[in-house]
């Protein structure tokens, strides 16, 4: 739910406003669309590695009340029990210092938001977790977290703060470099906090498909940050627009579009998300319908599109094999790795196996396409420890 | 060659959204400004109508499309197309982005009523109207 009114401005808005003039609304926060152009923003980042303010995002810190006397993995556990009641990831069962991406599902399965939640591991943070959640969601995701708390667990906004995407090939070489070095040893899907800059929570991760960071980082210090980074021969700054086709490549969905309230989770396939534990327990919302679809198959399912030709099939385009319409695009444009477009879309499952051609109907007109597997470009996180 | 140019330039007129047309003997090419084109970004891919369609003023006539979005191109006056620019339909897209008021353009158009071209914008029109976009 965006908010009304102009859209706010970002901590560094003068930052990028130095570097561009290319900004626009993006769920209720005026933010920097393009730098470069998108396709060299794109390519950049592919190649070296990119800086993205995503500050607009819904970081907070979800904790026992002070004084709850539990330690270790007792208050873990009792503070991940608490957010299990919104989302079917096994959250319990993070290790210190584990990311894990997970949703918020209604009672009937649909997908409310897609969030990550992060087990720091400092000491004197047992009982905390770190949520990350989207943008045009996070007023609705924290109403929905503080109801299902009941008083449990407080909940911590920390939107106030910046939020900075360091993403790319070069990305480990450049935080070692500007940060501290012992950024380039954690692993994928993990969280650290640093000294300086006034005090980082950094994950490894992104949203890119390329290894990175994702950096939370005091209002008054990301100035300094960012420009230390800018002025790392590695890094350029990217904006909004080389953010969702590096998404897209790498075959992540993007909320309000490949996911929506009436989307299972299965239906996006994700179950991968869902582990053991909680499919067999059965214990979190909309769980009838994702274990029938687990159990059955989902009725449709999210694929990749490669169009036969050069026309971009983007969102709302629907998909027809044989003269019926089997489904519709959610997102899709142009793939400057692959140099040609790339669309996502949900298609009944009969058709779902790739390979499979079906119609595109743009502007009316039926265009040949290949259901293709996903991600369309290879991830290229670290896979190590 | 400056002074080529300057007249060229100095006969071609706009619309509000941005296409050019030029009178060149008994035809007008139509593209889309230099405005426009850097506007859009990167070029990926263009679809032009067949030779021989007609077109009012105004109706969809043309589709760019650049890695950020997907523009329709009106027909800036009634007529017929008479050729289509082979780069572009050969899918030499960058010259869009490169020569959007020469190389670039998209179609030949036999007028139906030469009178529509005299409404449209000239150069130093066009100009005041960007600047208060």
């Amino acid at each position: 739910m965006a908010e009304t009114g102009s859209p706010k401005k970002l901590p560094l808005d003068a930052l990028w406003r130095a570097r561009t003039s290319k900004f626009g609304d993006f769920a209720g926060y005026d933010m920097p669309l393009q730098f470069e152009g998108l396709i060299p923003e794109h390519n950049w980042t592919r190649s070296h590695a990119g800086l993205f303010d995503v500050s607009h995002m819904g970081p907070s810190f979800f904790a026992l009340p002070k004084g709850h006397g539990l330690e270790g993995d007792a208050a873990h556990k009792a503070v991940a029990a608490i957010i299990e009641r919104l989302v079917p990831a096994d959250i319990q069962g993070l290790k210190p210092g584990q990311v894990r991406y997970t949703m918020i599902t209604n009672a009937e399965g649909g997908v409310l938001d897609d969030l990550m939640i992060a087990r720091p591991a400092e000491e004197g943070a047992a009982g905390d977790l770190y949520i990350v959640v989207n943008a045009g969601c996070k007023h609705q995701d924290w109403a929905l977290i503080e109801a299902a708390a009941k008083g449990e667990a407080n909940l911590v906004r920390a939107d106030d703060r910046c939020l900075l995407a360091l993403q790319g090939p070069a990305a480990h070489k450049v935080a070692a470099e500007v940060i501290d070095p012992a950024l380039a040893d954690m692993s994928f899907m993990s969280v650290k906090r640093f000294p300086g800059f006034g005090r980082l929570t950094v994950t490894r991760s992104g949203y890119t498909g390329e290894d990175g960071f994702e950096i939370l980082v005091r209002a008054e210090n990301a100035g300094e940050l960012a420009e230390k980074l800018l002025a790392h021969p590695q890094v350029k700054p990217i904006g909004l627009g080389a953010r969702d086709s590096l998404r897209l490549e790498a075959g992540l969905c993007l909320y309000g579009h490949d996911l929506d309230p009436a989307t299972s989770p299965i239906e996006a396939d994700l179950a991968w998300t869902i582990q053991k534990r909680r499919r067999e327990a059965k214990d979190f919302p909309g769980a009838a319908r994702i274990a029938r679809e687990l159990e059955l198959g989902p009725p449709r399912k999210r694929v990749g599109i490669r169009p036969n030709d050069r026309a971009p099939a983007r969102e709302g385009v629907e998909i027809y094999k044989d003269g019926k319409q089997i489904g519709l695009v959610t997102s899709g444009g142009f793939s400057p790795v692959l140099n040609g477009p790339i669309s996502m879309g949900y298609v009944q499952t009969a058709h779902a196996e790739p390979g499979h051609v079906v119609d595109l109907m743009i502007r009316g007109t039926p265009r040949s396409a290949t259901i293709v597997p996903l991600p369309f470009v290879p991830h290229n996180y670290v896979r190590k420890k | 060659m400056f002074s080529l140019t300057r007249e060229l330039s100095m006969s071609t007129r706009y619309t509000k959204d941005h296409e050019w047309v030029r009178l060149e003997g008994d035809v007008v090419v139509i593209g889309i400004s230099a405005y426009a084109a850097e506007q859009l970004g990167d070029v990926v891919y263009a679809e032009l109508p067949a030779v021989g369609a007609s077109f009012a003023q105004g109706a969809d006539m043309a589709v760019v499309e650049s890695a950020k979005t997907a523009s329709d191109v009106y027909a800036p006056i009634s007529g017929e197309i008479v050729e289509a620019n082979a780069a572009i339909t050969g899918e030499n897209w960058e010259i869009i982005n490169a020569e959007p008021e020469a190389g670039g353009w998209f179609v030949k158009l036999k007028p139906a009523n030469a009178a529509e071209i005299e409404a449209l914008m000239d150069e130093a029109a066009y100009a005041d109207y960007v600047k208060g976009l």
